[in-house]
């Protein structure tokens, strides 16, 4: 895919003039090139790279370092079922070889049709629900085999609406920049080179 | 003032010394360690070994294998602590061979072998490995890793030169750091997390720094390999013999390895005024041109128009004659010797005394018009060491990571870790400019008011007027005269007094020959004059001592000119050249490592360099041919062997009367030479240069690490790493033009113009172009002439 957008350029020196040394925003710009593209693509890393004046194989390094971060194109929902203890005790193996059968695709690979990923996965962090599914890290307690082809079947048909964004999309997580600062990125960008 | 000494009252008690170092105890013995050294080396220094493979005495500490795991005494009891990462401190006590470190150390092996593939047998590494090495000396003999290992595909080149074999890696984070923080190129990298850790470069971005071969002779295991060197030899088979790489003037310390008379591989030696254990690349692996198959092994003579093999007393015979014929016709001034710079001091000793007292001529010169004024060598010289330590240094010179590498890791060592700060003058910015306190772009020529300008201002007033400064004194660029350039040099010393000098020049030898005579005598004409004088039949023999002029000379006009008018050309190379092709008489030359000797490096050090394999066929070293140059010529010069050279060099040379075998074999660093007294320093002339026309561009003229040079050319492994000559232009200038990224140009100067590519580059200045010099297919000497004090340009789009 593609460097960052010219609109997202503007984000990414807003994000970069929050913070002391430009370095420093490297992991908010990966999320903002993976909110762009819905995975980290090569061109993009190494426009980060560019932006906050480090090697493109140190973007790469870090960013590999995370889990979250996506190398290859991944579906529109990232369904991963967690696999932690929990989780493994009130069934998340047989609710993921449902998933699997499903979708006719192996834990770890993507549908044809580019909507789903699927993923067995450590530990989310629910384990009073078990077992726990998360979509695009939005999360679904005590799921059942039903609760799994409703979901399914839901997000296929689109019916969940806003709650579940496309991949890489973190409305939670964005970095916003106060209001007064929009379109002062350049001048915030010469600050930052001036230090 | 409390820093002021004053004679202590006489009733007072003396004071006792205060003790400068921290008393610890190793293994029940006491010791006397350094402050701040880790505790890995002070046991080494007390003469026990740590096993390690992530630690390296000239990186940061990391702690990543921790092999390196001893017992420290603490307040509550012995506790087990990296070495690498721990400082010695007064009264520590350590242990490292009690069963508890003796077990930590195996378990660490154990695990560290777990994934290893143990493929010892067809590894390159088997028999210098650390890991096989430590597996034995401090290794649990066995595991109880029953599982399947890791695996990947293997090897996968992350560079033109290095392979990676991530199979292999146990992840110590040598290489990398070497990348971060000794060569300042980051382009390996961790990669991933956990047990899928590994180094790897960004997708389709190569490790691509002129250093990475250090990577591979760092590598505790077999996970790097280089290319060259690839399946060549097992280690136990390598004989080896120290050496000075003369590449280049920095003069690293290397030992030559090879097998069955034939070169396999150089390696760095720790020297620590010089290398530290590194070598740029093109050091590294340039020996694969002394194993060519086009080098001269016999004399060639010409015969009716062309070069045929003779034997070694015909050809020594046709030189003379040839020598003696222009003598007889215009006097010894109708002979000109250029070059002596790529070889030992014992050649250049004797091709300076064959020249000016057997032959008699004053036109003599190391340099080739790239170089600088021989005045540059009687000032006040600066050591490696004394730049890298000093409070500034000066940069007024060629692009150091391009010319002399590793003078350039020693110095973006000093500015890294703020023990100096740069100022930089250059006409393009390039390797050192991101490392430089103040890096001022000036147009050529127009040196001279930019240093007068730098020292009005208060800032860099104040900082040259605080410390110690070195000034690194060099060509920056070939397309205008070195007037503009002394001068300026002229302007900083008559500045900063105090100031030394380190010259920047870039042949292996060019100190040592300048120093031993390699330059103009009385009334003698340098390179250009001489090659000038070719050109209108006044010097009728040129003799080129290793020297190429049609690929040197930047003017590339005059050069050929010169060639065709001399009516007489003697060659001693040791690989064909377009000079040598012209020739009439070629005396094939022993190449580095087919002859020892000494070398000088450009602060005047000199080393040994050695002999490994024997010379190719018949050849010879330079000092054995001008001795029986000299022989023919009815003088004996009384040189029978190199010891004789190296005798009779001391004895008549003063900056060299310390130089002896014995000094050398006691100083394995190398032993300082004297400045020359005997030289007149630099005399700043005054530079009258035109000003630039509007719509014309200033040519830069630089060299880059790869070019079309012989050693180069010749050695497959790097041959194909230059880059081609390509005309840079700042990325406005082009819009101007109305050009874009890789149109073909036209580009004329006053003496010619030619068709290049162009590419936008922002490094380059407004107003100037940048053309690399001597690339495979460039044309660009074409452009310069070599009297003219700068070169300005047009630029056509086509």
């Amino acid at each position: 895919m593609a460097r960052l957008t010219d609109a997202n350029v503007v984000v990414a020196k807003e994000i970069i003039a929050r913070f002391p040394r430009p370095k420093s925003a490297l992991i908010p710009l990966l999320h903002l090139a993976q909110e762009q593209d819905g995975f980290l693509a090569n061109d993009a890393m190494a426009h980060v790279a560019e932006l906050v004046g480090v090697t493109a194989a140190e973007v790469y390094g870090t960013a590999t370092f995370y889990e979250m971060f996506k190398f290859e194109r991944v579906g529109r929902y990232c369904l991963n079922v967690c696999t932690g203890i929990s989780c493994h005790l009130m069934g998340a193996w047989e609710l993921l070889e449902h998933a699997e059968e499903l979708l006719g695709v192996k834990a770890g690979s993507t549908t044809e049709d580019l909507l789903f990923t699927i993923e067995g996965v450590e530990c989310i962090a629910a384990c009073t629900e078990a077992p726990a599914v998360s979509v695009n890290h939005r999360y679904r307690y005590r799921v059942t085999p039903e609760d799994m082809d409703r979901l399914i079947d839901d997000l296929r048909h689109d019916r969940l609406g806003g709650e579940f964004p496309a991949h890489g999309v973190l409305a939670r997580v964005r970095q916003r920049t106060p209001d007064n600062w929009a379109g002062t990125g350049a001048a915030a960008q010469q600050a930052v080179d001036a230090r | 003032m409390s820093d002021v000494k004053t004679d202590a009252p006489a009733d007072a008690a003396p004071e006792p010394p205060k003790k400068t170092t921290l008393s610890i105890t190793v293994d029940g013995r006491a010791h006397e360690a350094q402050p701040g050294q880790l505790v890995i080396d002070a046991c080494e220094d007390a003469g026990t070994y740590v096993p390690r493979f992530c630690y390296h005495h000239r990186m940061n500490p990391v702690g990543m294998c921790r092999q390196c795991l001893v017992e420290v005494e603490g307040p509550r009891g012995p506790m087990m602590v990296v070495s690498c990462m721990t400082p010695v401190a007064e009264g520590q006590v350590v242990r490292t061979e009690t069963p508890g470190v003796k077990r930590a150390q195996e378990g660490v092996l154990e695990m560290l072998l777990a994934n290893h593939p143990l493929d010892c047998p067809v590894c390159d590494k088997g028999g210098e490995c650390p890991l096989q090495d430590q597996a034995f000396s401090h290794g649990p003999g066995e595991s109880r890793y029953v599982e399947e290992k890791r695996h990947y595909e293997k090897p996968i080149p992350i560079s033109d030169l290095v392979l990676l074999d991530r199979e292999r890696c146990i992840l110590c984070d040598r290489c990398t750091r070497f990348a971060d923080e000794v060569a300042g190129d980051k382009l390996i990298h961790f990669i991933s997390r956990g047990n899928a850790t590994q180094v790897n470069t960004f997708p389709d971005e190569p490790f691509a720094s002129y250093f990475s071969g250090n990577t591979v002779q760092i590598c505790p295991v077999g996970a790097l390999t280089a290319t060259p060197y690839r399946f060549k030899a097992r280690p136990w088979d390598l004989t080896q013999v120290e050496s000075t790489c003369t590449t280049c003037a920095v003069g690293c310390r290397i030992v030559v390895q090879g097998s069955r008379d034939q070169l396999l591989r150089y390696q760095g030696v720790d020297s620590d005024p010089v290398n530290w254990g590194w070598l740029c690349d093109r050091g590294r692996f340039n020996f694969e041109a002394v194993n060519s198959d086009q080098r001269l092994g016999t004399p060639l003579v010409r015969e009716q128009g062309e070069l045929r093999p003779t034997g070694w007393s015909e050809a020594l015979a046709r030189a003379a004659q040839l020598i003696r014929e222009a003598v007889d016709a215009g006097g010894p001034g109708s002979v000109a010797v250029l070059g002596g710079a790529r070889g030992t001091n014992e050649d250049a000793f004797a091709w300076a005394r064959l020249a000016h007292d057997v032959i008699g001529t004053p036109h003599v010169s190391a340099q080739l018009g790239d170089g600088m004024p021989v005045g540059l060598l009687a000032l006040n010289r600066a050591t490696i060491d004394e730049a890298a330590s000093a409070s500034t240094i000066v940069l007024l010179g060629p692009d150091l990571k391009e010319e002399l590498p590793v003078l350039y890791l020693r110095l973006r060592d000093a500015a890294e870790k703020r023990r100096s700060r740069i100022l930089e003058f250059t006409p393009k910015p390039g390797g050192m400019t991101r490392y430089a306190w103040k890096s001022i772009g000036y147009e050529p020529g127009t040196q001279v008011g930019a240093v007068h300008a730098a020292l009005a201002n208060d800032e860099i007033a104040q900082q040259l007027g605080a410390g110690n400064v070195v000034i690194v004194a060099g060509r920056a660029n070939l397309a205008e005269t070195s007037a503009a350039q002394v001068a300026a040099l002229g302007e900083l010393l008559a500045a900063v007094p105090g100031a030394k000098v380190l010259p920047a020049l870039r042949r292996g030898n060019v100190v040592g020959a300048v120093q031993l005579g390699m330059r103009p005598g009385k009334d003698g004409m340098d390179s250009r004059a001489a090659l000038a004088a070719a050109a209108d039949g006044t010097v009728e023999c040129l003799i080129l001592v290793g020297s190429d002029p049609l690929s040197d000379v930047p003017d590339a006009d005059l050069a050929r000119r010169a060639m065709a008018g001399a009516r007489r050309i003697i060659a001693v190379d040791a690989l064909p050249s377009p000079s040598t092709a012209l020739a009439d008489v070629v005396l094939a030359a022993a190449a580095f490592a087919e002859k020892s000797g000494t070398t000088t490096n450009l602060e005047g050090r000199v080393t040994t360099v050695g002999q490994k394999v024997t010379a190719r066929h018949t050849a010879r070293p330079d000092w054995m041919i001008a001795a029986q140059l000299a022989a023919a010529l009815g003088t004996d010069l009384g040189l029978e062997s190199e010891a004789d050279v190296l005798a009779a060099m001391a004895e008549l040379n003063d900056s060299y009367a310390e130089i002896s075998a014995a000094a050398l074999a006691a100083a394995p660093d190398g032993v300082l030479a004297h400045v020359p007294t005997t030289l007149d320093p630099i005399n700043p002339p005054t530079v009258a240069v035109p000003d630039r026309n509007s719509y014309d561009f200033r040519l830069v003229v630089s060299r880059k690490l790869y070019d079309a040079a012989v050693g180069t050319a010749h050695s497959p492994s790097l041959a194909h790493l230059a880059g081609g000559a390509t005309i840079h232009i700042h990325p406005a200038d082009l819009d101007r033009v109305g050009a874009a990224d890789g149109d073909s140009v036209k580009v004329t100067s006053k003496r010619a113009s030619g068709v290049f590519q162009a590419t936008s580059d922002t490094t380059v200045l407004r107003g100037t172009a940048w053309v690399p010099f001597n690339q495979p297919g460039g044309t660009v000497g074409e452009l310069i002439d070599a009297t003219a004090p700068v070169t300005d340009i047009r630029i056509e789009n086509l």
